[in-house]
């Protein structure tokens, strides 16, 4: 593999997971990322059943396109994505049932995620397949670390807990607004301010060291 | 007069797009068909060892237990023929080592404060007393309404307390029979479980009566 594709290839797989973040900087499924992040297991089910949904149909969308009609293909996107979404409801019932009636109708919610059918449009319905996998490989990543990080802060916090482990004693008295549904409002402000924060300031550093303050030249005569 | 000249289109035959719907719409259904044929049984075999600790939860570990199936508005040990037994209406009776009755399980369901609550509970229809109460299906609001679940003093209210129950302010019981301290913020709640058991005591008293005259007069006969 050549050096421009190996570089394609890791932009295409970690633009989602950072740069650009479905849910921290498109704001992209956020129905989910506030609806059933109340705790860690909660919120990595999803974030997993969704990368699942999304690699899956990625795949076969890119792997079709050239089959697929102009006219018909959001229908047949829709059909690929809630076929997939329905096996994975099928299989977590199977293997997870507790998280399965947890998580509630927000698995069939999956199947108009516009983060999953931007994707599709966007990426996959142009793009060979490999690249169409590493694209939602890094997109599912993002959500799923944005989940994971919701539930972990506001199951912490709201129950005193992680994974169901007591982490501060019986002493400790729960913020149990954290895991109502103000506290994942709370917690995605908290988080959004926290990441355009640490871009701003990444941004500065770099203006910085583009153009050195002794540029005096530029400045205008007095 | 004649208007400008539109580019010629080449519409994709209607016959291309339903085949293509059609085509993808088969393969969906053949792919669920297939997953759910091979989940479906160890769904229920989850389903159905989840009952049976809730049994054993409830009656306090008899030593085995029977179905009971309402057929034709009477309680009968014998499944009819052809009969789903999970689609009829069951309740179980435990019996100890002796062969003795230890109590009756019940399922009841009624609309909560979010969705559904289903629990089961045991039941001595000797003593008229409830036995234990398990909470099988409920999605009440996280800290306050699954307290039903989550708080061991108010499941432990249940454990050997005469019907009709009768829900009272916490402290505020008067010593009556039947009395059960509600939960501070999970009235509803609360309030739902009480009366689905007094409901379902209700209804299923005179039949368990009837039953138990049944066996009594087969047992004399032989």
């Amino acid at each position: 593999m050549s050096a421009k594709k190996r570089r394609t290839a890791t932009d295409d797989l970690l633009r989602g997971v950072w740069r650009e973040n479905p849910v921290l900087v498109q704001l992209l499924g956020l129905c989910p990322a506030l609806a059933v992040t109340n705790s860690v297991v909660n919120g990595l089910a999803m974030g997993i059943a969704t990368l699942a949904v999304i690699l899956c149909s990625n795949f076969l969308v890119s792997l079709f396109k050239h089959w697929i009609p102009d006219a018909i293909r959001i229908s047949t996107y829709v059909l690929v994505v809630a076929t997939f979404v329905t096996v994975v409801d099928l299989l977590l019932a199977m293997i997870l049932p507790e998280v399965q009636k947890a998580l509630g109708a927000f698995v069939y919610l999956i199947v108009v995620n516009c983060m999953i059918l931007s994707r599709q449009e966007v990426f996959a319905s142009k793009q060979p397949v490999g690249r169409s996998i590493l694209d939602a490989a890094g997109t599912g990543l993002g959500f799923l670390i944005a989940l994971l990080l919701m539930g972990s802060i506001r199951e912490v916090i709201g129950s005193g807990t992680f994974l169901g482990f007591s982490l501060f004693g019986p002493s400790y008295q729960p913020w149990t607004v954290m895991i109502l549904p103000p506290g994942g409002f709370f917690t995605i402000g908290f988080i959004l301010l926290a990441r355009n924060w640490l871009t701003a300031r990444k941004d500065r550093r770099s203006a910085t060291r583009r153009w050195p303050h002794d540029l005096s030249w530029e400045r205008p005569a007095a | 007069m004649s208007g400008p000249d539109l580019p010629v289109t080449q519409d994709t035959p209607s016959i291309r797009l339903i085949g293509t719907l059609a085509a993808a719409g088969a393969l969906a259904g053949l792919l669920i068909v297939m997953v759910h044929v091979w989940a479906q049984p160890r769904i229920q075999e989850h389903q159905a060892r989840v009952l049976r600790e809730a049994i054993q939860e409830v009656l306090a570990s008899p030593a085995h237990t029977t179905a009971l199936y309402l057929v034709d508005g009477a309680l009968t040990d014998q499944l009819p023929a052809g009969a789903d037994s999970l689609a009829l209406e069951r309740v179980f009776l435990g019996f100890d080592d002796s062969n003795r009755p230890v109590g009756v399980a019940i399922i009841g369901a009624k609309p909560g404060f979010q969705d559904v609550i289903r629990l089961i509970f045991g039941y001595d229809p000797a003593s008229g007393q409830v036995l234990g109460m398990k909470i099988l299906e409920s999605k009440e609001t996280p800290g306050l309404g699954d307290k039903i679940e989550k708080d061991s003093a108010f499941v432990a209210e249940f454990d050997g307390i005469d019907t009709p129950l009768l829900g009272v302010k916490p402290g505020a019981g008067r010593g009556r029979i039947g009395e059960v301290d509600m939960i501070t913020g999970a009235t509803i709640s609360a309030r739902t479980v009480i009366a689905i058991i007094n409901d379902r005591v209700e209804a299923m008293a005179p039949l368990l009566e009837a039953y138990a005259g049944r066996v009594a007069a087969r047992d004399r006969g032989n």
